[in-house]
């Protein structure tokens, strides 16, 4: 294995880094106060964004994107987390890979446009009683004639307010396991305005401003067979194919922001003098520093190596949960500690440690739990000893 | 036609520069470098030429370590369509003197026959501001210095230039060498499909032996300081006592 990034690589995390202080940051301040992201301004950077090749750049090159491999991906990722989210995922989208699996009228219809910029996705799988538990969703979809009739309600559905249509998995059936009966579950495509889908606000939270959430309603929505993405009763196979890889992006975008936030508190702690010297003279603040670099430094090593084995196809999903679950714990002390070391001012928004903070709420929870991500690494460490 | 660029591997300008201890230089190791800004404005300037269709390729060039391979596919990326690296230091902290490098740039204008060469009109490093106009002498050249902005047509270019105090236009007799200035342009990113294509690109890679120039330093550093600390400032007491230390300590009014 080695560790140093290739031209290509270096390059890649200089013009990412360089758009996003120089395209996103000037525009932070206004979506955390306003908690809104302005359409035309949204259409201004990603037009900026489709020149330089970074929008929707997670994407394979045959498909118009830049096919990058997946350590050089999570770099760019990393890059993006710096900034606010609502505006970096907006701005610069990086489409669902899941839109991959879809049949060629379904890549015209969806995938295309999405990496064009003309249209936004979204994926709904939660609902108000189905979280970790995802089999255990109510909203279902009944075949009629050659027909599908969905209904129920999701919720938590990030962005769906700017999707044009919506990736929806609902309970279709269920099946006699080994283990008791299970529900099996389709993905359809539903686009916005089909009768009986209703797109309703979310709720207002702590994390990520103007990244807005919805619910989702289904009654009696009816869909043709076309729209069903990958197989009936294989939805949950279709996610795992194409979304596993979500877990490291969401690591990747943390480690931006926790290196942010280090960058800020190293900067700080050298220049703040108190007690007639500079903070960071102080062992209370350079242990501090010492112990955040480090677990940054941990973190990052555990995402870039689960993105090599991505790749060398040997990656387990404890792997990616190890990254999941480090990075963000440890942006989540990061910007704590972050904050300490401004005392005050740290919690005022002139600076973004307090919506670092804020934000690094959230990905402890998406994407899994960290319940869930120590759930799966034990469960992978427990099984070959037959428990 | 065919222009070409000089492209150098400079400290990046966003790092904080610290003097070696024993006061011979600047310290280089360890320290991000970047492309020198103003010779990414003139590889900016080059991919327009070739985009309005004025010309045809544009070939950058760098002297230095081998790592400037780094700033070359970085004009690569930004679209550039050749490049040539000049081996001529082997240690970071190597600078190689104008002279060398524009008697360099001469063998390499001999070889690629450019229309125009545009370069920075100083690497941010050293502050030199020479090389081109030197370029300009051993080709018997026009030149034309401080560039904001550059028209071409036929074999003519206009430019013009940042002079103290205002603008000055002027037209120079191509072939010709032409220093860009801050105000020239904006550089674009390199777009991540560009730095995909940037390894496939040519590159070759020359000695200093290859032009037959002697790239040993005439010049002797014999100190090299940092910037004065800035001193605490001082509060006044009232407008009259400030404009009283404005006038007879400042000497401003």
């Amino acid at each position: 294995m080695q560790f140093g990034l290739n031209e290509e690589q270096q390059m890649i995390v200089a013009t990412t880094r360089a758009f996003v202080e120089n395209e996103l940051f000037p525009h932070e301040m206004e979506v955390e106060r306003t908690g809104h992201l302005r359409m035309d301004l949204v259409r201004e950077i990603q037009k900026k964004a489709i020149e330089a090749g970074l929008y929707a750049a997670n994407m394979p090159s045959d498909v118009g994107g830049a096919g990058l491999d997946t350590l050089s991906w999570l770099l760019y990722e990393r890059e993006l987390g710096r900034a606010n989210y609502a505006l970096h995922w907006t701005c610069v989208a990086r489409p669902s890979n899941i839109l991959l699996a879809g049949t060629d009228e379904q890549r015209q219809k969806y995938l295309y446009p999405c990496i064009r910029g003309e249209k936004w996705d979204c994926l709904a799988m939660t609902e108000p009683g189905a979280g970790s538990d995802l089999r255990g969703m109510t909203a279902s979809a009944r075949r009629e004639g050659t027909d599908w009739v969905l209904n129920g309600t999701k919720h938590f559905i990030s962005h769906a307010d700017i999707a044009d249509f919506a990736i929806v998995f609902m309970a279709s059936g269920e099946e006699e396991t080994p283990r008791g009966r299970k529900k099996l579950i389709t993905a359809f495509f539903v686009d916005k305005g089909t009768p009986g889908f209703t797109v309703r606000e979310g709720y207002r939270n702590v994390s990520h401003r103007g990244y807005t959430n919805a619910v989702l309603e289904f009654d009696n929505c009816r869909l043709p067979e076309s729209a069903i993405l990958g197989e009936v009763h294989k939805g949950f196979e279709v996610a795992n194919t194409w979304l596993g890889a979500t877990r490291l992006q969401v690591a990747a975008t943390c480690l931006g922001r926790a290196d942010r936030a280090l960058q800020h508190a190293i900067r700080y702690a050298a220049e703040r003098r108190q007690f007639g010297q500079q903070i960071g003279k102080f062992q209370g603040v350079s242990f501090k520093l010492a112990d955040m670099a480090m677990e940054l430094k941990a973190a990052e090593l555990l995402t870039w190596e689960a993105a090599w084995r991505f790749d060398q196809g040997s990656v387990t999903e404890a792997d990616m949960s190890m990254a999941k679950l480090k990075a963000t714990e440890v942006l989540a002390m990061i910007a704590d500690e972050a904050i300490q070391i401004h005392g005050g001012m740290g919690l005022m928004d002139d600076l973004p440690l307090e919506r670092i903070w804020r934000d690094a709420r959230v990905e402890r929870i998406w994407e899994g739990t960290s319940e869930i991500q120590r759930h799966i690494i034990s469960r992978q460490l427990l099984r070959e000893h037959g428990a | 036609m065919k222009v070409l660029v000089p492209v150098k591997r400079v400290i990046d300008y966003n790092v904080k520069v610290r003097v070696k201890a024993d006061g011979s230089g600047v310290d280089l190791a360890n320290v991000k470098m970047s492309m020198n800004p103003f010779d990414e404005i003139a590889v900016e300037e080059a991919i327009r030429l070739k985009e309005k269709g004025v010309a045809t390729e544009v070939v950058v060039v760098s002297i230095g370590v081998k790592q400037s391979q780094e700033t070359l596919r970085t004009a690569l990326a930004m679209g550039a369509d050749r490049a040539i690296l000049i081996e001529a230091a082997a240690d970071v902290h190597t600078d190689i003197e104008p002279l060398a490098v524009a008697k360099l740039l001469a063998g390499v204008v001999k070889e690629e026959a450019p229309g125009i060469v545009l370069a920075g009109k100083q690497a941010i490093d050293n502050d030199m501001n020479a090389t081109g106009q030197m370029l300009a002498a051993l080709l018997g050249w026009s030149q034309a210095t401080f560039a904001s902005e550059l028209a071409v047509e036929g074999d003519k270019a206009t430019v013009t230039r940042e002079v103290d105090g205002g603008l000055q236009t002027i037209s120079v007799a191509l072939p010709a060498v032409v220093t860009v200035d801050l105000r020239l342009n904006e550089p674009r990113y390199a777009s991540l499909p560009n730095i995909m294509k940037a390894k496939s690109k040519p590159l070759a890679t020359k000695t200093p032996a290859d032009y037959g120039v002697d790239v040993s330093p005439r010049l002797t550093v014999v100190k090299t300081t940092e910037p004065a600390g800035r001193k605490a400032g001082v509060k006044v007491g009232s407008v009259d006592e400030l404009i009283a230390k404005l006038k007879d300590e400042a000497g401003v009014i």
